[in-house]
């Protein structure tokens, strides 16, 4: 089984370089992603914005919808991240704790008098 | 979940390290127009050097570095970041396309700025989206 | 003729071999952990292959230097250099999310095993 999946992968990979035989060289100038709108952001990034760095004008300026995107899939990956693992603890007079508090109670060990404020069964 | 590793050698070097990486990191955020560098890495340096923190203190760096801050700094990065975008609208622009209306300056002039302050968004949004990921992780989740 | 090909194209034959123990990690291996880590040599091929496509022979790092003057052919493609430098941000925290799932199944199941976790599943729904 493992033997037939790893002669699969070689055949996959074997294909993935037959098919890069016609791809560009390493380094050639002419090549077609080095030709298209990349030659207008090299001549054009300092007199648009002041800025030398090519990099940092296409990040946050000509492409910066796209870093916005970027980014809001950061944060929604930090919140997924912490709505996974954490759970509040709900206080004695009604009111929620902080993000952490369930995990330092448990950690506490049990203790009686409050219970966990989410859908554990 | 975790505790102090009890080292002094640890403590003394990791006391002494993160300031000098919290500066490089903001100087590498602020001086993206100029050298390699940006928001994207010099959030990561300064999340690198909370983690470092968290590592070689333990619980005691929560002090310093409470664990609900970690998503506040994140999330308010993005909405800064959106509302710089929504800010350019507002004077008849494009979506992030740092066209306000500020006296004496020219629009190239203009895209620097808002470059600037898009990098500093950026970086203060990695920051603290790395460090909660990497505190929730360490927190080890509730039962 | 094939010595010639594969000398020709070494950056993209080493790519290949990323990707190949990358899909091998994620497809052969029975444990999520081991996984997580054939994604990210995976994801670490794809940056490659989209970086050595931005090298131009005999150019610079994309920061314009006032003395060579902004010519198309004296600086390295900046467009690769971006979509890059941020899908290595938005990896590293896919794979923040990746390990937070696998940390609940594991506190759930106790195991990490492909197979023995779908037993267990099984077994208790």
């Amino acid at each position: 089984m493992k033997l037939f999946a790893m002669i699969l992968i070689g055949i996959l990979a074997s294909f993935v370089i037959w098919g890069t035989h016609d791809l560009p060289e390493r380094g050639d100038p002419q090549s077609p992603a080095n030709l298209g709108v990349s030659t207008y952001y090299i001549e054009n990034a300092y007199i648009d914005s002041e800025t030398p760095n090519m990099v940092t004008a296409v990040l946050a300026d000509y492409r910066g919808f796209d870093t916005f995107g970027e980014a809001v899939v950061v944060v929604a990956a930090a919140l997924s991240s912490l709505l996974i693992l954490l759970r509040r603890r709900r206080r004695e007079d009604g009111s929620e704790g902080g993000l952490f508090s369930e995990v330092d109670a448990q950690k506490a060990g049990p203790d009686p008098s409050t219970s966990p404020s989410g859908g554990a069964p | 979940m975790t505790s102090r590793f009890e080292s002094i050698f640890l403590f003394v070097v990791a006391r002494a390290m993160v300031p000098l990486i919290q500066v490089f990191a903001f100087y590498v955020i602020t001086h993206g127009h100029y050298s390699p560098g940006g928001g994207f890495q010099g959030g990561v340096m300064l999340a690198a050097s909370i983690i470092l923190l968290r590592i070689s203190l333990g619980e005691e760096s929560y002090d310093r570095f409470p664990r609900e801050a970690g998503i506040v700094i994140g999330g308010f990065g993005a909405l800064a970041f959106a509302l710089l975008g929504f800010a350019s609208m507002a004077f008849g622009g494009n979506f992030l396309e740092y066209a306000l209306a500020v006296p004496g300056m020219g629009a190239e002039e203009l895209r620097y700025w808002g470059i600037f302050f898009a990098e500093v968004f950026i970086g203060f949004l990695v920051w603290g989206a790395l460090v909660a990921i990497y505190d929730a992780l360490e927190s080890g989740g509730v039962e | 003729m094939t010595a010639d090909f594969l000398l020709s194209r070494y950056p993209y034959v080493l790519i290949a071999v990323l990707f190949a123990i990358g899909l091998y990690g994620m497809t052969v291996k029975r444990n999520l952990m081991k996984k997580i880590i054939g994604m990210t040599i995976f994801q670490t091929s794809i940056y490659l292959f989209f970086i050595q496509g931005a090298t131009k022979q005999g150019a610079t790092i994309p920061v314009l230097d006032p003395e060579l003057g902004p010519s198309a052919e004296l600086y390295i493609n900046p467009l690769p250099q971006v979509i890059v430098l941020t899908a290595i941000v938005v990896g590293v925290a896919i794979t923040g999310v990746a390990l937070s799932l696998i940390l609940v199944l594991y506190r759930r199941y106790g195991t990490l095993d492909e197979v023995e976790l779908l037993r267990r599943m099984r077994e208790s729904a």
